[in-house]
């Protein structure tokens, strides 16, 4: 089936089985391997990207399911001007240890941001609930995310 | 991991959904928000030969309230209920208690209730509820009670050419309350216990109508129509409560696992029944 799939502003046309997942799309199609598989069986939340603003996991939907959609990875969230704000503070609150969950962690946070502009404490430890980090470094995951929300809202002030 | 091969159809209709399906016979199945049906087509406990994809389908994905019934369409997501300030009661309480909030965002509350996992939460709050499934065929759509639509473990009722196309859940009037409680070991995980109870008070102040219905403590979701039969009638009081809380506790037929001993979730039966039903009345008398 050709689906195109507009992946971080950039439309990626291709053949794919019906079961082939959008993980593997993402991964082995467009060579963004940012996006990780942990798991693989719904659990872990690793593969996590967002499809039209909203995040799901990408090994639970199927690459034609996202034909004509918007799937933004952590690829996606640099921007000419530089790194995210999530992605400057996961940076500078050490948001981060193996790294392995930390693509899937900023994307949830970064939509999170975009609904909740201050989350509270319990607000991020909800929305990153379905997300594991095996490090266990949730603290500093959790006040990176606030420290992102804090320098958005006061960029968005400046502006 | 890949699923085993199979056709897929986009259906852009419910006509064309259920023609598809009808087609494909008892190896298809509709795809909706697939967070269930994908992991098992990924470890091969399911192989269905056809997938019918109902997610470009217009007009699914509504909340609406109508002769005093909320109609959840096929298409609406988890999380559209938990972020829908019009549901109340069990409805509301369970919400944000599915899966994570990941899977919330595509898994949908009728493929849920289709799925009839007895792990699943939403037949508990839909028997505590008195809730219907509507099915469309070729000859046009049905309504049947939860309680007929629940057959068996991972079986509902529906025929090789129907799908659910919404359900009908009737809006707590009057003195009315409900709760879900849930005990998961983490956020993600299957409940080891869940309790769905639904209240109506009398104008007396005395119970009127009484649903109570439990998760993951027996083959299918269950109702506990002893502890039921025990409510209504009688003034809401601790006392009553725990005693319903012991009634639910025999109808549930837990088994030993990793979550824990059948004697032991007996007990979390009871307890949960007595705090759900705690919970609805505390609503009911506001």
């Amino acid at each position: 089936m050709e689906i195109t799939i507009n992946i971080n502003g950039t439309d990626h046309t291709a053949d794919v089985e019906p079961r082939w997942l959008l993980v593997d799309h993402i991964r082995t199609g467009a060579g963004l391997t940012g996006t990780h598989i942990g798991c693989d069986t719904t659990s872990c939340g690793v593969c996590t990207v967002l499809v039209d603003g909203t995040p799901v996991k990408s090994c639970t939907m199927l690459a034609v399911q996202a034909d004509g959609r918007e799937v933004t990875t952590v690829e996606g969230l640099k921007s000419a001007d530089g790194l995210h704000p999530i992605q400057q503070a996961f940076s500078d609150e050490h948001g981060l240890q193996c790294g392995f969950c930390t693509p899937a962690m900023m994307l949830v946070g970064a939509a999170l941001i975009d609904e909740n502009p201050a989350p509270s404490d319990d607000e991020v430890r909800w929305a990153i609930s379905g997300n594991l980090c095996r490090c266990t470094g949730y603290m500093n995951i959790v006040k990176a995310i606030q420290a992102a929300a804090a320098a958005a809202a006061s960029s968005n002030g400046d502006g | 991991m890949l699923p085993a091969r199979f056709d897929y159809v986009a259906a852009s209709s419910v006509e064309e959904a259920i023609a598809a399906k009808a087609e494909g016979g008892d190896e298809a199945r509709i795809l909706a928000g697939g967070q269930s049906l994908l992991p098992m087509m990924k470890l091969r406990f399911a192989t269905p030969s056809k997938l019918v994809d109902i997610n470009r389908i217009d007009g699914l994905d509504a909340i609406r309230s109508h002769n005093g019934h909320w109609h959840v369409g096929a298409l609406v997501r988890h999380a559209d209920i938990a972020a829908s300030g019009a549901v109340s009661g069990a409805v509301a309480s369970a919400a944000p208690w599915i899966a994570d909030p990941l899977v919330r965002n595509l898994g949908t509350m009728c493929g849920s209730v289709a799925h009839c996992d007895p792990e699943g939460d939403w037949n508990s709050v839909l028997l505590a509820t008195g809730a219907e499934v509507v099915a469309q065929g070729p000859s046009g759509r049905r309504t049947i009670a939860i309680g007929d639509f629940v057959q068996d473990f991972f079986t509902n009722s529906l025929a090789e050419d129907e799908m659910v196309v919404a359900l009908h859940i009737p809006v707590p009037s009057g003195r009315s309350g409900g709760s879900y409680q849930k005990l998961e070991r983490k956020v993600g995980d299957y409940a080891t216990v869940g309790v769905a109870a639904h209240l109506e008070l009398a104008a007396d102040g005395t119970i009127s109508a009484a649903g109570v219905a439990m998760t993951s403590v027996a083959p299918i979701n269950r109702k506990a129509t002893d502890a039921e039969a025990l409510l209504v009638g009688n003034a809401p009081s601790v006392e009553l409560f725990a005693e319903a809380g012991e009634a639910a506790a025999a109808a549930a037929d837990p088994r030993d696992d990793v979550r824990g001993s059948a004697r032991w979730k007996r007990r979390v039966v009871a307890a949960f029944t007595r705090r759900a039903l705690t919970a609805a009345a505390e609503q009911a008398q506001a």
